[in-house]
């Protein structure tokens, strides 16, 4: 249940970003989530709505973009998307030491007022 | 003044504690507008105002919108990186050694620090959510030892770990394991600060243990097969083992060990004494 504490680190840095903007209402969030990040959409949406409970994120919408694991194969000088999460190239079956994305917990905008 | 919302009420109440509902707002004689909330738009609707429920959700994309880019654990990172940078400065080696709970992280750190002996000075961090009994068992090696003891907590944080450094005597030590608490989904999220990521793989635990886990084992610099002494009574196959770890976590190196007999074990220590070699005569300005 790490994703209780990744959710509060997000909401903290939703609720700052609004203050700051001197918003008083959250009607969006959207989060970039990695598949090797090790964090599962459907647990953060939980969390989230346990969290946002009383504070100006109460009844946002938790918008959350998967983003693939994808490798890059120095052989066939191209990116991949990794199947399964394996690391290995499906054009020459050599595996991959280079992540390239997939492991993004991002907090990418919010929609306030 | 409400840091919340900005309604002007006094108090500041952190992010999930939820006693802050302003119930009690009504009472003052002051109106709050976003608490009634009316969104000026809702008339324009075409259906009607009474089977209609005005949800925030169905508003994405009428209100302003903030950029942000931000990684949601920009904090944990952050301390990480100053661990990091007091890590380096001293010429310290630092190991977090992941894996599930029961995979022999205990005994291969208590066997490790024993081998290494003079050669390099160890010291150990170690987490658990409660006991201190793995504290206990390490100390027989004759390490310096402190205990985090996380709660509810499923895995260390840079900042415990910082806390932590503070009961240590770091003068004189060479490497510092971090034993973080026994998981393999949660501690693969937080960076500690260390250099080098070691997972453990019981053979008990079984060949696709990783295909499992993959978020773990993908960030494995190390990973160690652990009670090697069981492996026949396991049926353990090195070759799917070394199979999966190739096309999960191919930059990871692999140890299989035996804390128990010491099989494995003298090429693991030689592994560190190298890495410590390499971080002391490291670039101190380029990392």
């Amino acid at each position: 249940m790490h994703e209780l504490s990744i959710m509060q680190s997000a909401l903290e840095q939703v609720l700052e970003k609004t203050r700051q903007a001197g918003a008083s209402r959250v009607h969006a969030i959207r989060l970039r989530i990695g598949a090797l990040s090790g964090v599962v959409p459907d647990a953060l949406q939980f969390a989230f709505e346990a969290l946002a409970d009383g504070t100006p994120a109460q009844g946002a919408q938790l918008l959350i973009e998967d983003v693939p694991a994808r490798f890059w194969c120095a052989a066939c000088s191209q990116e991949f998307e990794a199947a399964r999460m394996f690391a290995e190239c499906p054009g020459c079956h050599r595996p991959s030491t280079e992540l390239r994305a997939g492991r993004e917990m991002e907090l990418t905008s919010l929609e306030v007022d | 003044m409400c840091q919340e919302c900005g309604c002007g009420l006094p108090g500041e109440n952190p992010v999930g504690i939820s006693a802050h509902h302003h119930d009690h707002e009504h009472d003052h004689g002051h109106s709050h507008g976003h608490h009634d909330h009316d969104h000026p738009h809702s008339h324009t609707h075409p259906h009607g105002e009474a089977d209609h429920v005005h949800s925030h959700a169905d508003a994405v994309g009428q209100h302003r919108v903030l950029e942000v880019r931000q990684a949601i654990l920009e904090k944990n990172d952050r301390l990480a990186e100053r661990n990091r940078g007091f890590f380096h400065a001293r010429g310290l080696l630092v190991l977090n050694v992941l894996s599930s709970p029961g995979s022999g992280k205990t005994t291969f750190i208590r066997e490790t620090v024993r081998l290494l002996g003079k050669r390099l000075k160890t010291g150990v961090i170690v987490g658990d959510l409660a006991t201190d009994n793995d504290a206990q068992r390490l100390r027989e090696s004759g390490a310096p030892v402190v205990q985090i003891t996380t709660g509810t907590v499923c895995h260390l944080e840079a900042e415990m770990v910082a806390q932590a450094l503070k009961q240590l005597d770091l003068k004189g030590l060479d490497l510092l394991l971090i034993e973080n608490v026994g998981n393999l989904v949660c501690p693969a999220s937080y960076d500690l600060g260390e250099d080098l990521r070691v997972v453990l793989l019981s053979v008990t635990e079984g060949e696709d243990k990783p295909l499992k886990y993959p978020p773990m084992f993908q960030s494995a610099g190390v990973v160690v097969v652990s009670k090697m002494d069981l492996a026949t009574a396991c049926d353990y196959n090195r070759d799917t083992t070394q199979a999966n770890l190739l096309r999960l976590a191919p930059k990871a190196q692999v140890f299989e060990t035996s804390a128990k007999t010491g099989k494995g074990m003298d090429a693991w220590c030689e592994f560190l004494i190298q890495q410590h070699q390499a971080i002391k005569t490291r670039d101190p300005l380029g990392g």
